[in-house]
């Protein structure tokens, strides 16, 4: 029992970083109709510059707000720059480029840093802490908790702030939204600046336990859509209960199946991935989605 | 003094030429109807003149030439432009949509959306609802109650009676008459020429891409051929 | 027609000359991009073509290359023997593919492709009594190798596989050149540039779209045997995700839906 109950909590802690980046990966479909394939990369190099503040010096949470502003610029710049060109254009051109970034991102971290994994200090510490007689990692918790504050901050920007009811509104109805007098432009790249940050968040978060290098994050990126697909693409809710649902499952699957173990861990994430999409296509919370004729 | 004018305006999609070179003026306070068969251009003129698409020749508003126009910047220089279809956020509450309509001014003022809940009950009783939910009259409504809260100079409708019973589309437009008499300026797109024209004050009737006929709506009642083309009798 | 004709008699002689100007080394280099270059005409089949997305094409590279270790280790197959039987397999795998994708649209498809390609190489690891688990499975120096202890035609064990590779490179690029000037080919780019427009029009789409993944699937499969054999060595993480990535890129930069795209720029 009491490790069922330590599989859940660690469940939640990973399935706390996977509804992160699955938050960002659906901000970004959501307005843009876009699938990031490069949102995990964008989240590694996060943490890589998180990690270099640090190891000049700067305490954690400086060196964790300075990151996350950063990646918001970089988010807004690549959109403005990159993606927008080319958004409007056929569906294929649109994945290569993600998946150019993809590519490019990790060999620019490659380049810039080695590809020799690196101790990232997080800001809580590994030492298990007792409650209720049951032990549990610190971290986890810490991680849950950084999770929930980030999801909680987002949501009030997007339901109760004019700026998110902007960016709802661009995402909903671009043309409409241009009639009413929002800059649609500027809040699609708003968009990417937020999913980088939520993303950046979940780098970081993820560094400490999976160790900081260029391939950190493609194995999160790919629980991160099993999370997106399971709560359904346009749902931001849908994201955060996927995420933590899959962190969950994924470790009671892992532990008490043992066919499964740890080694089919991605497989199972996958068949999460084709069972949504072949069976129940909108997920747990999306509206069916619209087939692009 | 006229608040919107067009000459020579040109626009097309693509290859198609949709409008050839159209002329007219709307002066501060009017009531202008557009009227013309499917194709004759009339949305495209209302798209001319919200920026939405891209022309050739002038646009000005109250005497002043605007280039470079995007829908946005229209917006903000006080022009709602209320789109065939509704332009409804189908996802968002109606309430959001109506907060929606007052963006260029910023936050929405509690006054004002008391004042279109005041003109729209339903739309009050229906505030938290999902606004694809409505029924097409009350998207149109909506819809209005949006370019209300705008408080727009000139208020541009395209096909407001589109797929709504006869007596809701009086409703609708007994609302832009009250609104024309607190002193909107009002160009309504409108294939239910009847209709535009026991309210409007003045009528353009464009045939293929051009403006043919134009003047008072009451001498258009009376003209033969939009009597025999458009009116029926 | 016949500029094309005639650039394809020029690429010909290009192929045959190279070998005997360029090192050993250089040589067996340049078979491996042939292995490559006939699973991107696959994808670009698929992709090009069809209009299916797909970045997971490395999971029937893998297919092919580990039926041709398997037999070729396990079984005792020449390895010549191996291609066609490559080809078969990876080509009914993707017909069985082809079925569920039809149910998935454009992002979707690319999603759930992107996700086989990255779990691919746990799973062969995981059927370790299949596919040799991470150690994998070594080709070289077996006797079911026909290029080993070269003399063949006068060639060095390089040169052999330069020359299989690209004569069946060769062989297979007219096979889709023909392919896609027929009836095969213009269903599929109607069904590509308009679904609806190409049902309405008597066409298919079930059929074609289906066709289209174990056609390119067989193609990559094959490719997947010549690689296996010029490498001679199959492992699990000799098929990662970028594998996927870069054939689809390899695709789009040297074809994107003309196989006459130039065939140059893929090297």
């Amino acid at each position: 029992m009491t490790n069922f109950i330590q599989q859940i909590v660690s469940g939640l802690a990973s399935g706390g970083i996977y509804a992160l980046l699955a938050l960002a990966i659906v901000l970004i479909h959501r307005s843009t109709g876009v699938i990031n394939f490069a949102q995990g990369e964008m989240a590694t190099l996060s943490a890589f510059v998180c990690w270099t503040l640090m190891d000049h010096g700067w305490a954690f949470w400086p060196a964790f707000g300075a990151t996350l502003l950063l990646s918001f610029f970089g988010g807004v710049t690549l959109q403005a720059v990159v993606i927008r060109p080319i958004q409007n254009g056929p569906l294929i051109g649109i994945v290569i480029l993600t998946i150019g970034l993809l590519i490019a991102i990790n060999g620019l971290d490659t380049w810039i840093w080695g590809g020799a994994a690196k101790q990232f200090h997080g800001p809580f510490s590994t030492a298990p802490i007792r409650v209720g007689g049951v032990a549990f990692s610190k971290q986890d918790l810490g991680v849950i908790a950084v999770a929930l504050v980030a999801v909680v901050l987002i949501g009030a920007l997007f339901t109760r702030t004019r700026l998110g009811l902007g960016l709802r509104a661009a995402a909903v109805n671009p043309v409409e939204a241009r009639l009413v007098g929002i800059r649609v432009a500027a809040m699609l790249a708003l968009g990417w600046g937020l999913a980088a940050t939520l993303g950046a968040v979940a780098g970081v978060m993820a560094a400490p336990s999976l160790f900081l290098e260029p391939n950190m994050m493609q194995t999160v990126l790919l629980y991160s859509f099993a999370a997106a697909v399971l709560g359904g693409m346009d749902s931001p809710i849908g994201a955060v209960v996927g995420g933590l649902l899959l962190g969950v499952l994924l470790n009671l699957v892992g532990t008490y199946v043992h066919w499964i173990g740890g080694e089919l861990r991605l497989a199972t994430a996958l068949a999460v991935i084709l069972g949504v999409l072949l069976v129940r296509p909108s997920g747990l919370f999306g509206r069916t989605a619209l087939r692009r004729a | 003094m006229s608040l919107l004018e067009l000459r020579d305006v040109e626009a097309r999609y693509g290859e198609i030429r949709a409008l050839h070179g159209v002329s007219l003026t709307v002066d501060d306070g009017d009531f202008v109807a557009l009227l013309g068969a499917n194709g004759a251009g009339k949305t495209t003129t209302l798209r001319a003149i919200s920026g939405t698409v891209k022309t050739s020749g002038d646009v000005l508003l109250e005497g002043s030439k605007v280039s470079h126009r995007t829908p946005e910047g229209m917006a903000r220089s006080g022009v709602a432009h209320v789109p065939e279809g509704r332009g409804t956020f189908m996802t968002l509450s109606v309430l959001d949509n109506l907060r929606l309509g007052a963006w260029v001014h910023g936050n929405a003022s509690p006054r004002d959306l008391a004042h279109v809940f005041e003109f729209f009950p339903r739309l009050y009783d229906r505030r938290a609802q999902q606004a694809g939910l409505l029924s097409g009259g009350e998207q149109q409504m909506l819809a209005i109650g949006r370019a209300m809260m705008a408080k727009p100079r000139l208020l541009l409708l395209d096909e407001p009676s589109l797929g709504l019973a006869p007596l809701v589309a009086r409703e609708i437009f007994g609302v832009l008459g009250q609104m024309h008499e607190s002193g909107t300026t009002i160009v309504v797109v409108e294939q239910n020429a009847m209709l535009a024209l026991s309210y409007a004050k003045h009528a353009y009737v464009l045939e293929t891409g051009r403006v043919v006929l134009g003047g008072e709506a009451a001498d258009l009642r009376q003209n033969e051929s939009v009597r025999r083309s458009y009116l029926g009798y | 027609m016949r500029v094309k004709l005639i650039a394809f008699v020029i690429g010909v002689l290009v192929l045959i000359v190279l070998p005997f100007v360029l090192t050993d080394f250089r040589t067996v280099q340049l078979a491996t991009v042939g292995a490559y270059f006939i699973a991107i005409l696959g994808l670009d089949v698929l992709t090009g073509h069809s209009g299916q997305i797909s970045l997971g094409h490395g999971a029937f590279m893998a297919v092919g290359a580990y039926t041709t270790a398997i037999l070729m280790a396990n079984h005792g197959v020449r390895d010549l023997w191996t291609i066609p039987i490559a080809a078969v397999v990876a080509g009914v795998i993707g017909l069985l593919a082809g079925v569920p994708a039809l149910r998935l649209s454009g992002l979707y498809l690319a999603l759930a492709t992107f996700g086989i390609a990255v779990v691919l190489p746990t799973i062969l690891k995981k059927f370790d009594h299949f596919t040799g688990g991470s150690t994998g499975i070594t080709l070289f120096g077996k006797p079911t190798q026909t290029g080993h202890g070269a003399g063949i035609w006068g060639m060095t064990n390089n040169q052999w596989l330069y020359a299989l590779t690209w004569t069946i490179g060769t062989v297979v690029f007219l096979i889709a050149w023909w392919l896609l000037d027929s009836r095969f080919g213009r269903s599929l780019r109607a069904i590509r540039d308009s679904e609806l427009a190409a049902t309405a029009s008597g066409v298919n789409r079930a059929k074609y779209k289906v066709l289209a993944f174990g056609v390119s699937a067989a193609f990559a499969g094959v490719g997947g045997a010549l690689f296996a054999i010029n490498v001679a060595y199959v492992a699990p993480d000799t098929f990662p995700i970028q594998l996927s990535l870069y054939l689809l890129v390899g695709a789009v930069v040297g074809f994107f839906g003309s196989i006459w795209e130039p065939c140059s720029v893929r090297c």
